[in-house]
């Protein structure tokens, strides 16, 4: 019998273990995958190193802050701020046909280049500014505003909105065209106020330090543990079967598995579980270079890119949408790293672009291979229009698509940032039972990381 | 324990939440919230620990004791005066 038994070994489920486990409880941590992560995962292809998932941490805050959600999440856990070895970012840009807007972790050089591009804007940008550092996080029906209409009532050039909206969007928006305003500030606060960063060793570094820590304290960690079915009796949550046809008993439930995904392990009918489920998934093409990409002039962290005035984030009727991309390159952060190599190996060029799930879904196997040699294609002749062309220096390639990320997360859609509906306070229909995650609210390696430990700590740490 | 012994524990305490904070000249008689930048969470956390540690039940309403390490102190003295150091 175990006091918490958790569904997912992602940053949310892995936190909330932490926490539960350094509190004694006896907790076990459910991974359908053969690996940890779920959506912040990593994977090796023919000798080299990849990540799945995101670009960067966001909310990075420098050593020795102790505000903010960075510091809030290392006392949490107990880690020393170095234990991450996060590098910042060099500097990033949001480009659009005749304008490009720069950015790094200091909140002013994008105020400058506001300034700069919009200088009419200069007074309405600093009213956002004011809006933004005043939201409250809490306030459920602020969180639900629609943020173009609030936009629409401060910023007076739309074009600013575009480039504004481009980014957040892009690092967190589970919603189609619009977005929630308190999703909109919590995105703006974590890039543009705070900022980002990246261990040199990706991502699995983080993750490695919460698996650490969590075995370290008892937690056990079942991978290729996929749960067939939560068992229900009179309104609680007793225990869980997994795929494999093993019974586990536990106190209580912390699913980070998605509202629409936990509801079906329920047994709960759900006719409306594919609109509930979000519908914003990717592909990303990765170059490994032959060079680091700025020998060839590259130097920026991420360049947000829409190649129109208008940007749309929805999901496409096409195969992918090519007209907006993220471009990242994992070795244009700031390593410092004494007595070791502070450079990755290879240059890296990683191109996100909008992907429907379903087309990629419904391909059988040779189709889906020639596609994905297809799009790499496309998706990086749309990508070098706003960045320098490393065509000629490419050495190996991969993609992931929607179907790559379902494998990883077993979200419905291969939907990133999840549902776009959120349940902040974590509860469900049954009073044992609470989800954590991406549908519970916060994105990000930071704000996964903080879901699992304040559900953790609001529902799961009390006494029976 | 005596109110030495204790303020050893709190010490420890914050140390253990804490990492990167140096705690070497911590005023007793300032709060926490206004030296460390404590939230609720943290002060959630050190009456988690003293639970753990020492199995003492802090009910919520008394929380604001321990609003810095003077007043955390003389709080717990009366409960902890018993208990061994461990």
């Amino acid at each position: 019998m175990y006091d918490t038994i958790i569904i997912g070994a992602g940053m949310s489920g892995l936190a909330a273990g932490i926490r539960l486990a350094h509190y004694n409880q006896r907790v076990c941590v459910l991974e359908r995958h053969y690996t940890i992560g779920g959506l912040n995962s990593f994977y090796r292809l023919r000798g080299r190193d990849y990540d799945v998932g995101l670009h960067a941490l966001t909310n990075f805050t420098p050593k020795g802050t102790r505000k903010g959600p960075l510091a809030r999440l290392l006392r949490q856990l107990r880690f020393r701020w170095d234990e991450f070895k996060l590098a910042p970012q060099i500097e990033s840009a949001i480009a659009f046909p005749d304008v490009r807007l720069r950015f790094g972790n200091e909140i002013e050089l994008l105020i400058s280049e506001v300034e700069r591009a919009f200088p009419h804007q200069r007074d309405e940008f600093q009213r956002l500014l004011s809006k933004i550092v005043e939201y409250d996080d809490l306030d459920q029906d602020l969180y639900e505003q629609s943020t173009r209409e609030i936009l629409r009532e401060t910023i007076t050039d739309p074009l600013l909105t575009e480039m504004i909206l481009c980014p957040l969007m892009w690092y967190g928006n589970a919603r189609q065209n619009d977005m929630d305003f308190g999703q909109f500030c919590i995105m703006f606060r974590s890039i543009f106020l705070e900022g980002l960063a990246r261990p040199l060793a990706g991502v699995r570094l983080i993750l490695k330090n919460l698996v650490r820590r969590f075995r370290g304290l008892g937690g056990e960690l079942k991978l290729r543990s996929g749960v067939r079915e939560i068992h229900v009796e009179d309104g609680r949550a007793t225990g869980v079967t997994l795929e494999s046809g093993e019974d586990l008993s536990g106190r209580q439930v912390l699913s980070s598995a998605g509202w629409v995904e936990t509801m079906r392990l329920c047994g709960e009918p759900s006719p409306v579980a594919n609109q509930a489920a979000g519908r914003m998934s990717f592909v990303e093409s990765i170059s490994v270079l032959n060079c680091q990409p700025q020998e060839i002039g590259h130097n920026q962290t991420i360049v947000f890119y829409n190649d129109s005035d208008t940007f749309h984030w929805q999901q496409p009727a096409t195969t992918c949408d090519l007209r907006t991309g993220v471009i990242c390159s994992p070795n244009n952060f700031d390593y410092v790293e004494p007595d070791v190599k502070s450079k990755l190996p290879d240059g890296v060029m990683r191109i996100t672009s909008i992907a429907n799930f379903d087309r990629w879904s419904e391909m059988d196997e040779e189709d889906y291979q020639l596609q994905k040699l297809q799009w790499y294609d496309r998706a990086v002749a749309s990508a070098v229009r706003f960045c320098a062309d490393f065509r000629g220096h490419v050495i190996e390639t991969d993609m992931f698509t929607p179907k790559t990320i379902t494998r990883f997360t077993s979200h419905d859609n291969g939907a990133v940032y999840g549902a776009p509906n959120k349940r902040l306070d974590g509860r469900t229909h049954l009073k044992n039972l609470f989800i954590c995650g991406t549908d519970q609210g916060f994105v990000g390696i930071v704000g996964a990381i903080l879901s699992g430990i304040s559900m953790a700590n609001q529902h799961l740490l009390g006494e029976e | 324990m005596t109110p030495v012994e204790i303020r050893d524990v709190v010490l420890n305490i914050l140390d253990e939440i804490a990492p990167d904070d140096d705690l070497t000249d911590i005023k007793d008689d300032v709060a926490f919230r206004d030296q460390l930048e404590m939230d609720s969470m943290d002060f959630l956390d050190i009456v988690m620990e003293l639970r753990k540690r020492y199995r003492i039940q802090i009910p919520e309403e008394d929380y604001p004791q321990l609003a810095s390490m003077e007043s955390t102190v003389t709080y717990l003295e009366p409960l902890l005066k018993d208990t061994a150091k461990v």
